[in-house]
């Protein structure tokens, strides 16, 4: 059942990629995979399916943190811009009110929180995601075009330790699949 | 979504029409964009917008050229058109954000297949409504100076203004939502490059994808990421058009000179907006048969939004009016008797008519579920909304304080082309848009289907 290209000789793979139909089954296979002991390995599919990251090993991203610290950056930012035109460099004295008038800094400081956040959220995911990545080897598998449309796949990588031609791909044949092919590098 | 007596008769109509695969609905999506011939609607209305942009291109050179004074200004009528269209654009902007984010953290499956356009409808909007302040300037080659920036004249833009919060507000607002777009275009941008047979707009879609391949760890980082921008762009829309409001109620012009403005501005904003949703919704479901996705729960839960939206309006100006009158205050009670009686009086009573009186057709669900009632009306309240920000600036300013200076205002033609030359490129972009990006955002109805097989409907 294993799709193989003639041109090119096996070993020297990427992974190994099994085909389904559902998200269930996909689950279930990513759950059967991190019980057999593989790491190495990643899921596609054409929507978020729930609980998959986790059923991969996936535990948790530092996103959150980073779109905070992007937050508190522009806030800090935003507020000491305003500070220092009006109460350092450019000091005006408006009949007497205060120079550090912070509640008319709030608006600005406001804006530039949710600037700097949203900034962090957008680039940071890119960043932990590692895209822009206009080369993958799971994009050489033919069907895999399908990922962006109805089908699901579960990819173990080569990497893994316990990865080994054969049983690997015995075991991901144990899943069910519709099919299990070998992704070149 | 649990509520206490559920109306059977809406209930019964799913968000999505079952039947959908996770195929159909990206090929239904997908082969609108991907398709080689461009549909007669698409091309005649294109036509029309394209048109109407060049009017806009026109009035803007023989604005740069001349100044504003080709427009109908006067001396306490400072600026009129100009603004009413600022705040009219931005408002239509606010549903769109709305949609995609205040609905998003609410949980309402409905949103998934309003959202993708009417967050590019904000898009445009927001694109209109910064073009105003810019070609209102005297001299607009120095708009930047609003901004800080290291300068040779060690100036600084002055910080307690609500004029340089609204440069922050509707700079941050415009870069939130293009990169809220994006962001959520990227799964979609995948499908349209894996889906795309021509070499050419493989690479373009491709480009644009940034690789996507629907990783689950990135999905992971992405829901992530989705949620928080949502919860991000949530407090950022209601917070652009209370500073949009503030730019009126911190200053003493008579009938502006409210502290409702802020919360009342954003109701307006989300009132507009949804009409405008509307606009686009029902011919683009008609035409592109995508009565499956858009059903009539959509208008109908948008007319129920409206419906609510527009009570708040009609609170607004009931508040506005008595506040006026508690004030004691001769000018301000002058401002609106002149509204009502004054020059312009006949659009003030359009406008109680389009915002307040029309809108409670929506209490009839008969009224709510058919597209053509729907679509008539929603046009009637962009054009109640348009005369309540006119009513808002103009009949503030044309009687102000001194009554030697009073002057009427008289819109020219260049005020007319300008308003209906943005309204073009507005339209214009949206065709466009219809024409090389997906409407409806194709990962989330896939969701959607999954969600609806799990429950068994």
């Amino acid at each position: 059942m294993v799709t193989e290209n003639p041109s090119s000789p096996i070993p020297r793979v990427y992974g190994l990629m099994a085909e389904f139909e559902k998200p269930e089954a996909l689950l279930e296979a990513a759950h059967r995979a991190y019980e057999q002991g593989y790491r190495r390995m990643d899921a596609y599919s054409p929507f978020p399916v729930e609980g998959l990251s986790e059923a991969l090993g996936m535990r948790r991203t530092a996103l959150p943190l980073v779109v905070l610290g992007g937050g508190i950056t522009g806030a800090l930012a935003g507020y000491f811009m305003q500070y220092y035109a009006t109460v350092i460099d450019y000091p005006i004295n408006v009949g007497g009110r205060p120079l550090h008038s912070w509640p008319a800094y709030i608006p600005i400081t406001f804006e530039m929180t949710i600037l700097f956040a949203a900034f962090a959220a957008v680039l940071g995911m890119f960043a932990l995601n590692g895209l822009p990545q206009p080369y993958h080897p799971v994009f050489n598998v033919p069907s895999f075009e399908l990922a962006s449309r109805t089908h699901f796949f579960l990819a173990i990588e080569a990497s893994d330790p316990l990865f080994d031609l054969e049983k690997t791909l015995e075991f991901l044949e144990s899943l069910n699949p519709n099919d299990v092919s070998v992704i070149e590098p | 979504m649990d509520r206490q007596e559920p109306d059977r008769r809406i209930e019964q109509i799913p968000v999505l029409k079952p039947g959908h695969t996770f195929a159909s609905v990206t090929d239904k999506i997908s082969q609108i964009v991907l398709t080689r011939r461009t549909s007669r609607f698409w091309w005649v209305g294109f036509a029309i917008s394209f048109i109407l942009l060049q009017a806009l291109m026109i009035s803007v050179l023989y604005l740069f050229a001349r100044g504003v004074g080709i427009w109908g200004l006067n001396v306490p009528v400072g600026w009129a058109f100009d603004i009413t269209n600022l705040v009219w654009w931005i408002g239509i902007g606010h549903a769109g954000t709305l949609i995609s984010a205040i609905l998003l953290l609410f949980r309402q499956d409905w949103r998934t297949s309003i959202n993708r356009f009417a967050e590019a409808m904000t898009l445009f909007a927001v694109a209109n409504a910064a073009l105003f302040p810019l070609l209102h300037l005297g001299r607009p080659l120095f708009a930047y100076y609003i901004f800080p920036y290291p300068n040779t004249m060690g100036l600084w833009p002055q910080f307690r203004s609500p004029l340089v919060w609204d440069a922050f507000a509707i700079g941050t607002y415009g870069i939130v939502s293009a990169l809220f777009w994006y962001m959520g275009l990227i799964p979609d941008l995948a499908t349209l490059r894996d889906r795309a047979r021509s070499r050419i707009w493989q690479i373009i879609y491709g480009i644009f994808a940034m690789g996507w391949r629907g990783s689950a760890l990135h999905w992971h980082r992405y829901q992530t990421a989705y949620f928080l921008m949502a919860a991000i762009a949530t407090p950022l829309v209601i917070s652009v058009h209370s500073i949009i409001g503030l730019d009126f109620a911190y200053s003493i012009v008579p009938g502006w000179h409210a502290t409702i403005f802020p919360p009342y501005f954003v109701a307006g904003a989300v009132f507009s907006g949804f009409a405008m949703v509307l606009t686009i919704a029902i011919p683009l479901r008609r035409f592109y048969d995508l009565e499956d996705f858009i059903t009539l729960r959509h208008l109908d839960n948008m007319a129920k939004v409206m419906l609510a939206m527009g009570l708040i309006v009609a609170y607004g100006y009931l508040m506005e009016n008595f506040m006026a009158w508690y004030s004691g205050d001769e000018f301000e009670i002058a401002t609106y008797y002149n509204r009502l009686v004054g020059e312009y009086g006949p659009f003030y009573i359009a406008m109680l008519v389009f915002n307040v009186l029309v809108p409670q057709l929506f209490w009839s669900i008969r009224i709510r579920r058919s597209p053509l009632a729907l679509f008539i009306i929603s046009i009637i309240i962009n054009i109640g909304m348009w005369l309540e920000r006119f009513m808002i600036i103009v009949g503030g300013l044309y009687h102000d304080y001194l009554p030697s200076s009073w002057h009427v205002f008289i819109p020219t033609f260049w005020d007319f082309s300008t308003f209906l030359g943005t309204i073009g490129l507005f339209f214009a972009l949206i065709f466009l848009f219809i024409r090389f990006l997906p409407v409806i955002s194709i990962f989330e109805m896939r969701e959607l289907v999954q969600e609806q097989e799990a429950h068994g409907d």
